[in-house]
């Protein structure tokens, strides 16, 4: 572990950093708030010399995504960043990539979509993109989204797994946001991130037939592939995240977890909110309310078995979603929580938060208030309602 | 600058090597086949095709069979000039950083794929300069999906989204001019070309390769359910197609255009029209004013392209 220095540096400025230090051959991406600081870094990087790789700015994202496909078949590691209208616009290319067995990383500034207009955060976007056959990372803060780039890019360009990997953070709380960083050295980057060996790159001596059609005989065989190549990369994750302890001094697990092994009801959440959570517990737990903070840094694969370990003993449950599936049973976190919780034979009461859609904002006194109706839940042993749309005026 | 010999000065000079398969599930006589089949016998060296969806690609590619013995990539209809600039730049890239071996990088599409669904990703890719040549083949509709209208399908044509109807009688629209949007792009090399003149199109494809930069080639091919003729019929249609100017043989080169096959004689049209189910209802006395219309839309496209010639304008 080399030394380095603690700087101050905002959410996409951190990404960009580490998409330097990972080396990549190739950046394509398309302007959208709040992901553009990204690839205004990297195409600075490039310009100036610091980063020796082709920077492409399309003509639309759905060019950007298919121009890194094209780039990793040809044996690049290559780097997009989107978000929201951005990423619905990829979104045939999206299951193309992962069904292709694409590895790369994108960078996920998780927005709002229309309508009405709204730049501001929400992981609305990312939820479409949910079953695509991608690994889903999400940062919790500023050096999460820096430490998981490395890691995304590890986990997607391992043989066993040949994934693209998307890395997760909130529009704003996060991408805008000046936080303390840690950066790890250009020297462990380098040995944790060896430049791409890909043996079926693009080559006129060893023709590969890249993308062909496959009809009702084999197609499944290709998805089962693929289903296989995802659950894979939940299994392999511990070793690329201990490997990337060795380097860093900072454990990645699949969730953050605060005070949540003795907690009677815990709080769930994807993104900067666990930050949030974990602040009001804390204050909580000083007054006797045994409460717990559970935030996802892996969505897909969705860590079942370590999730419905970590809420053995817990009595009630809070999921917190900042996006919804219309028409549903809830939002995307809760189901899948229930329906693990279900299949494991654990009956505890489990409700439904749906939070700051658009932007809106979440704050401490709201993450202590619903923390106290996890802890009621618990004690009551149920909830009123199963889905509630927090500050939603009348 | 006195133009260079052409690499093959007749139809014995071309190479033997097959480097697209016979056996795929192309149709009896099938425009694009020969296209796919002589685009390859121009390569000169190591190349990369990029192919979006389309009728060449689900009648070569069916797993576990492909009629590819050069690399090949297929992802989805829209993007094949964007795949091709990704493969382009990457290769330039690892060639400086890691010594990958240079490739040509050739994106064949379909009209379909190119005037229409493809089209943005076309111009953003002839805009940002790379250095790749795109090809349409174009059988003037969509044939894989069962012959709906295009932006290539021409005047009067019937199509089973533009059908031959009591009251609108074919594709009410003119044929996009696909070469004049991309030479707007300024760039280095466009071109049209026919399957009936192998040694035009073969030697067009090995000049756009030696030439840096984003080149078009956009070359007829007669699609036999599509047009609704005889299966030995294709190339003698495709010839028809340049002796009547309905598809003008021509080069722009750095914006210079040239007429490569002079007609001066031009057969009547209706001898191309005739022998095509898509055309039959234009010779019913109802829509004689559509076929006129179409005979006048390609006369003055020809005169137009004369006049460009002959001013020596630099589009």
């Amino acid at each position: 572990m080399a030394q380095v220095q603690r700087i101050a540096i905002m959410g996409d400025e951190a990404v960009a950093l580490a998409v330097k230090q990972a080396k990549v051959d190739l950046v394509a991406a398309y302007p959208i708030t709040p992901q553009t600081i990204i690839v205004e870094r990297l195409s600075e990087y490039v310009a100036d010399g610091e980063l020796d790789a082709a920077f492409i700015q399309a003509e639309s994202e759905h060019s950007a995504l298919s121009i890194c496909v094209g780039a990793a078949l040809a044996g690049a590691r290559v780097f997009t960043s989107t978000c929201s209208q951005g990423l619905a616009l990829m979104h045939e290319i999206v299951y193309a990539a992962s069904s292709m067995r694409i590895p790369m990383v994108m960078t996920i500034v998780n927005r709002s979509l229309n309508a009405p207009l709204n730049i501001h955060c929400e992981h609305g976007d990312v939820m479409p993109e949910r079953d695509s056959g991608w690994v889903h990372l999400f940062a919790a803060n500023v050096q999460e989204a820096y430490d998981l780039t490395f890691i995304a890019f590890k986990l997607s360009e391992r043989e066993d797994v040949m994934l693209p990997v998307s890395v997760n953070l909130d529009a704003f709380i996060l991408s805008h946001s000046i936080e303390s960083l840690i950066p790890i050295s250009d020297e462990d980057a380098a040995r944790f991130l060896p430049p791409r060996e890909y043996k079926l790159a693009l080559d006129f001596d060893n023709p590969i037939t890249h993308g062909t059609m496959a009809l009702p005989d084999t197609y499944m065989e290709f998805k089962m592939q693929l289903k296989e190549a995802v659950e894979r990369a939940k299994s392999v994750y511990p070793e690329i995240v201990e490997e990337y302890a060795r380097i860093s001094g900072r454990k990645y697990w699949y969730f953050n977890s605060y005070m949540a092994d003795d907690a009677d009801a815990v709080v769930m959440v994807l993104g900067s909110t666990y930050g949030t959570l974990k602040t009001a517990a804390r204050e909580l737990r000083e007054k006797g309310l045994k409460v717990g903070v559970i935030g996802l840094t892996m969505f897909r694969p969705f860590p079942e078995e370590q999730l419905v370990d970590a809420l053995k003993g817990v009595r009630a449950v809070v999921v917190m979603d900042r996006a919804y599936g219309y028409g549903g049973l809830g939002g995307q976190l809760y189901t899948d929580v229930v329906g693990a919780l279900y299949r494991n034979g654990i009956r505890i009461p489990a409700k439904n938060v749906v939070f700051g859609l658009g932007g809106r904002d979440f704050k401490l006194d709201e993450a202590e208030a619903i923390l106290k109706m996890a802890a009621k839940g618990a004690r009551d042993g149920g909830f009123d309602t199963h889905v509630q749309w927090w500050g939603v005026r009348a | 600058m006195s133009a260079p010999a052409p690499a093959f000065k007749t139809i014995k000079d071309l190479p033997r090597e097959e480097w697209f398969a016979s056996g795929h599930r192309l149709c009896a006589g099938c425009g694009p086949g020969i296209a796919a089949r002589l685009m390859l016998k121009a390569i000169r060296g190591p190349t990369i095709i990029v192919n979006p969806t389309g009728c060449i690609e689900v009648s070569t590619t069916c797993y576990p069979y492909t009629a590819w013995r050069v690399p090949y990539v297929h992802i989805a209809f829209d993007n094949a000039a964007a795949v091709a600039s990704g493969i382009v730049e990457a290769i330039n890239v690892l060639h400086r950083k890691r010594g990958k071996k240079l490739h040509d990088v050739i994106a064949f599409a379909g009209d379909g794929g190119t005037f229409d669904i493809g089209f943005q990703a076309l111009s953003g890719a002839l805009e940002r300069g790379h250095n790749m040549l795109y090809i349409c083949y174009d059988n003037e509709a969509y044939m894989n999906t069962g012959i709906q209208r295009s932006g290539a399908t021409p005047l009067g044509a019937a199509t089973t989204t533009s059908p031959a109807g009591k009251v609108i009688p074919g594709k009410q629209q003119r044929k996009k001019d696909l070469i004049g949007i991309a030479v707007a792009h300024g760039i280095p090399y466009a071109a049209t070309s026919s399957i009936s003149h192998p040694l035009d199109f073969v030697n067009k494809v090995r000049k756009a390769l030696e030439i840096d930069g984003p080149k078009v080639i956009h070359v007829l091919a007669p699609c036999v359910p599509g047009w609704g003729y005889p299966t030995s019929e294709t190339v003698r249609l495709a010839r028809l197609a340049v002796e009547t100017r309905y598809f003008p043989i021509y080069e722009v080169e750095y914006g210079k255009v040239k007429i490569n096959i002079r007609v001066d004689a031009p057969k009547p049209l209706e001898e191309f029209l005739k022998t095509q189910r898509r055309f039959a209802h234009l010779f019913r006395p109802e829509n004689a004013r559509i076929l006129e219309a179409l005979k006048k839309a390609v006369e003055e496209n020809w005169e137009r392209l004369v006049k460009l010639e002959e001013s020596g304008v630099t589009l």
